[in-house]
């Protein structure tokens, strides 16, 4: 049994757990004090002071992030005082940021304006000066803005402490505080791995992905162009979420109907491209294992861990399975088998690509995937854009009639839905891989030890007498301490995954902006959304990837074999060193 | 080493009269004495006899109850007890442990950490290894802000010799004891004088406070149990140590003990380092010490506890300086800071300076600090700009009050303490400036109208100086100036050989 201690809040008495701060305590017994740069998964900062409260024998207000509470404790969170304290507080907050509430990218899921309302702020009693910065946009995935930044320095943490990449920090003093990369670089020139966790963790809009959106109503307008959708497994998962639907929904018949109704005119889903990229994936790995190739294999399907790594772990080039990720295998697809088959000229294509990432966005616009000169890719938008998009053209998705993917570029595999949570890709691997080698059906296709929210996940899995170790990491941060020890140790394992974002790309940048009482990085959400995901696993025909017809059929047809040369051609890339720019070490914590 | 007593030996160098008379010089007390180059010159006047004689058999504790006895209380500017703060971080376990000297002296025209250093290194090192022996630690570092050149030399030359003479180091003086000294360097940030900034820009990153608690003394330097404490509390130890614990808590008042350094400055006519007993008046300072205000102007005002102290007015001299009374009556010790304000001073404008100090160096992490100063500062631009406005003060007022409540560390919780005490005591002087636009003073230039009078003998030479032709005038009649397009640059003013330009 943990300690139990009494306190006091609002002249009533609580026995409440020791060792935790105020709010915490005032959490579990049902106040809910206000904060903003307060997360649960991140340090404490302490810095927006909308979290004060009354402490008897404290002559100043106490912020309830932070301090611990102790036996006895008297404590007021709602006073007259208080309120008008905080109340001025957000309004400082306020003064100094842009009043654009209706036109921002923010509207009506921003943490500050439903402060704001919360406290009550009806008149302005301080405003001044405000603060004016150019708006970042050299980034192909993440635009900054400081003008309407808060400088709560969630991103700040969760890009150190959580995805270790640690590209932003304060700069500056005072009014003039700001948060920027080091030396203000451009954000392209940056570190950024444009996972677009500022994003998810931002409470304004200091921090949105780059809106493609207008380029795709444009190339949906034009009647010479054939027009393509593919449909990442997350965002099946989360984009009702968007449309106040509850997380774990899965949506993915009325997407595809919806992008119908937006005017595309084939939609096939990135879960057939997970199929295929397992295929290659797992062959790859076996080739490996047997002609003594580099181990452990990693794998590359993360376009946010592919610049990371490329930037902080070229020395683990060789390690990194040389498959493109499924969005960019669909891309090739479409380019060239699906253009052969139905006879048109590939440039006359546009393939846009619905995700739950922003740094896809980065790599659909890299050189070396490029397939005879063109983009695989033209267009990446997120989970949110695509909810913008079917929101701004009028379309119903909550109640609208259910479609299935196009073919032949939709059927898929449980094995290839899985691929949107952490350790997905890793199970969905291990199935293919385990028949191809023991020539045997897997008795059970369920790998329990590398599903789950843990932030490296280890497991061995018997192959007929060969025993493969595995490792799965989500988050950078996590993906680097796995790395780390791979450095060390490099015949620990044989296979590992890793992921970008944290619960893997049911919890990526570009997913929808949580609700009202709910965090980003939520466990409880990212656990639905994967639920989603591996519910649809349980229910489909074939739960194998190589066991997909029309994966059997695309090789036969026009891949020849794995690993093959059209495989290498079309399929297969490389990754070289980026040397990093600028990096700011993360505040001292303890 | 000659029995003299430690702290009365500059009365014999520099004279019983004058300036020095009443002063009591504790902490300064080597200071122009001896050579702050030679560690021979510091033994002889006792130096390291402290230290040597707590680790000839002195127990920790010992030394610690000693310490606490004294009611040294920390001269940084809070005044916490230094004895319980050495007792919090002995009571720790640790593998390793922290004491640091804070040397980052930021406060402007406040230099007695550096003349203590640059006069007297080795007390400082002396201080801290005594500190080091009774809290358990082996690793000492000063932080001393870079802009302190010599200060740093002499301490590193100090430190240096202290080793050699194995006073500092492994297995001082044959004890088993030892302790050790670095120097880390700070660029010059206000904000890094608070205690988690400083320890937070020693570990290499940019030096922002962290909510308290942990307090340092249990999660400090690289999360280990510090010590720290300001270069004139450090110098105080070795006195306290030799002269014992009742000597010293017989100077001083009941809950403020022994004597504090205060760097005079301003309207008076002795500036520099004052070294008095707590308890001593405002009064005394300001006229038996520092000679009074020049020019025979009167007195209005004094400034103590630097840039976030408060001011106090004349009438209130007699108020004794110590934690407890500054602190009643709206001010601070701080570190030592006073600056005395005379009748041509406005108090408005006065708050704005100090402001627009802790404004710009506000390290910009919480929201109250950050904004609300500049907010402040705003508004107290207005008034003295003539553009003031019914309520201004009311705002300062409820803005001030929530950022000393609700701001996250030392520096944004003492920032509106200028603007708030010159509210309390000079509430008129904001009225005239918002109601009447006026500055008694006459120091708010914008608030000012430049006019010619009768003595005006028409010869053209405001007409030349002006810069926006805003004077105009025949040659050899008044001239006049025109109060819209005058931009109250003074240039008439001090041009005019005759007289004939009014300012007010």
């Amino acid at each position: 049994m943990p300690e139990k201690i009494k306190i006091t809040i609002n002249d009533k008495d609580y026995e409440v757990r020791a060792n935790q701060t105020i709010m915490q305590a005032a959490d579990s017994v049902g106040f809910k004090i206000p904060r903003l740069c307060y997360h649960p998964k991140l340090s404490i900062e302490g810095a927006c002071r909308v979290c004060i409260v009354e402490v008897e024998g404290m002559r100043n207000f106490v912020a309830s992030c932070a301090y611990p509470i102790y036996d006895g404790m008297k404590i007021r969170t709602n006073t007259d005082e208080l309120r008008r304290a905080r109340r001025d507080i957000v309004e400082l907050i306020l003064d100094n940021h842009p009043l654009d509430c209706h036109t921002c990218e923010r509207d009506g899921n921003c943490e500050l304006q439903r402060l704001a309302y919360a406290m009550g702020i009806k008149t302005r009693h301080f405003e001044g000066e405000k603060k004016h910065y150019d708006i970042d946009v050299s980034s192909t995935s993440v635009v900054r803005n400081p003008n309407k930044c808060i400088l709560c320095g969630r991103c700040v943490r969760i890009c150190s402490e959580v995805q270790a990449v640690h590209n932003l920090g304060f700069s500056h003093r005072g009014f003039k505080t700001v948060v920027m990369p080091a030396y203000n670089e451009a954000f392209s020139d940056t570190v950024c791995s444009t996972c677009g966790q500022c994003i998810n963790v931002c409470p304004t809009a200091a921090f949105v992905e780059k809106n493609y959106t207008q380029d795709v109503f444009e190339a949906l307008s034009r009647n010479d162009v054939i027009k393509i959708a593919q449909v990442a497994p997350s965002v099946r998962a989360a984009i009702g979420e968007d449309f106040g639907l509850p997380a774990g929904r899965n949506m993915e018949k009325e997407t595809a109907a919806a992008l119908r109704k937006l005017g595309f005119d084939y939609v096939f889903d990135t879960q057939f491209s997970a199929d295929l990229t397992i295929v290659e994936e797992a062959n790859e790995l076996l080739y490996r294992i047997k002609t003594g190739g580099k181990l452990p294999m990693i794998t590359s399907c993360s376009a946010a861990w592919m610049k990371y790594m490329e930037q902080f772990f070229p020395d683990l080039i060789d390690n990194i399975s040389t498959c493109k990720s499924p969005m960019s295998m669909m891309g090739a697809m479409i380019k060239t088998y699906f253009a052969e088959k139905i006879k048109a000229d590939p440039k006359n294509i546009v393939s846009v690509a619905v995700m739950c990432c922003t740094a896809k966005k980065y790599e659909a616009a890299r050189p070396e995937l490029m397939v005879n000169g063109m983009r695989g890719v033209d267009h990446m938008i997120t989970t949110r854009e695509a909810a913008w998009m079917i929101k701004s053209a009028g379309i119903d998705l909550v109640n609208i009639k259910g479609e299935e993917f196009d073919e032949p570029l939709g059927m898929s595999s449980g094995a290839g839905a899985i691929f949107g949570a952490t350790g997905g890709v890793m199970e969905a691997a291990i199935r293919t891989a385990y028949e191809i080698l023991t020539g045997k059906e897997m008795p059970d296709l369920d790998v329990k030890a590398v599903r789950g929210l843990k932030g490296i996940k280890e497991g061995a899995v018997m192959m007929g007498d060969k025993e493969i170790r595995v490792a799965v990491a989500h988050g950078l941060g996590n993906a680097a301490e796995l790395l780390q020890e791979v450095r060390k140790n490099p015949d620990k394992y044989h296979f590992i995954e890793v992921m970008g974002c944290p619960g893997g790309c049911v919890g990526g940048g570009g997913q929808p902006y949580v609700g009202l009482n709910c965090i980003p990085l939520d466990e409880g959400l990212l656990k639905k959304r994967a639920e989603a995901l591996y519910n649809l696993d349980k229910n489909k025909k074939y739960r194998k990837s190589h066991e997909n017809p029309d994966i059997k059929k695309i090789y036969k047809e026009f891949l020849g074999e794995p690993l093959g040369k059209k495989s290498h051609e079309l399929l297969h890339t490389h990754y070289k060193q980026h040397f990093p720019q600028g990096i700011i070490p993360g505040g001292g914590k303890c | 080493m000659t029995k003299q007593s430690m702290h009365d030996r500059s009365l014999d160098v520099f004279g019983k009269a004058g300036f020095f008379k009443s002063q009591l010089r504790i902490a300064l007390r080597n200071c122009g004495i001896i050579d702050p180059e030679d560690l021979d010159d510091y033994l002889n006047v006792r130096g390291f006899e402290a230290l040597a004689k707590v680790l000839s058999g002195i127990k920790s504790e010992a030394v610690i109850a000693e310490i606490k006895k004294s009611g040294l209380r920390g001269r940084g500017g809070a005044g916490f007890g230094t004895g319980l703060k050495w007792e919090l971080v002995a009571r720790e376990r640790s593998d390793q442990k922290y004491v640091i000297c804070n040397a980052d002296e930021g406060d402007p025209g406040a230099f007695m950490d550096r003349s203590i250093i640059e006069g007297d290194p080795f007390t400082v090192l002396e201080g801290m290894a005594i500190a080091g022996y009774a809290v358990g630690s082996d690793k000492g570092i000063v932080y001393i802000r870079a802009e302190y050149p010599l200060a740093i030399k002499r301490l590193e030359k100090a430190i240096e010799a202290a080793k050699k003479a194995n006073l500092l180091g492994k297995d001082i003086l044959g004890s088993g004891f030892s302790f050790d000294i670095e120097i880390r360097l700070g660029a010059g940030a206000f904000v890094c004088g608070e205690e988690t900034a400083l320890m937070q820009s020693i570990e290499g990153h940019r030096g922002m406070p962290r909510p308290r608690p942990p307090y340092p003394s249990a999660s400090g330097l690289f999360c280990k149990p510090t010590l720290i404490n300001n270069v004139e509390t450090w110098a105080n130890v070795p006195v306290v140590i030799i002269e014992g614990a009742d000597w010293f808590s017989s100077v001083g008042t009941e809950k403020s003990k022994g004597t504090k350094v205060f760097a005079l400055a301003g309207k008076i006519n002795n500036t520099g380092l004052v070294e008095v007993p707590m308890g001593t008046t405002l009064r005394h300072v300001i006229f038996d010490i520092g000679g009074g205000i020049p020019g025979g102007k009167k007195l209005k005002a004094v400034q103590t506890g630097g840039p976030s102290g408060g001011c106090i007015p004349a009438h209130l001299i007699d108020t004794p300086i110590d934690y407890e009374s500054l602190g009643k009556i709206g001010s601070i010790m701080g570190s030592g800071g006073m600056i005395v304000i005379d009748e041509d001073s406005c108090m408005v404008s006065i708050a704005k300076f100090f402001l627009e100090f802790t404004q710009s160096e506000s390290c910009g992490k919480c929201t109250p600090c950050r904004e609300g100063t500049k907010r402040m500062l705003e508004i107290l631009t207005r008034i003295t700009e003539g553009q003031g406005k019914a309520g201004d003060i009311e705002k300062l007022e409820r803005l001030g009050n929530t950022i000393k409540k609700a701001s996250l560390c030392g520096l944004g919780q003492s920032a509106p303490n200028p603007v708030l005490s010159t509210i309390k005591y000079f509430r008129n002087e904001y009225e005239d400036h918002i109601n009447n636009k006026k500055c008694t003073a006459g120091a708010c230039e914008k608030m000012l109208s430049y006019t010619i009078n009768d003595k005006c003998i028409g010869c053209g030479a405001c007409k030349k100086a002006c810069p926006v032709n805003a004077i105009s005038g025949a040659v050899k009649q008044k001239h006049l100036i025109d109060q819209k397009l005058c931009t109250k640059c003074g240039e008439c003013y001090k041009t005019c050989k005759f007289s004939a330009i009014d300012k007010g």
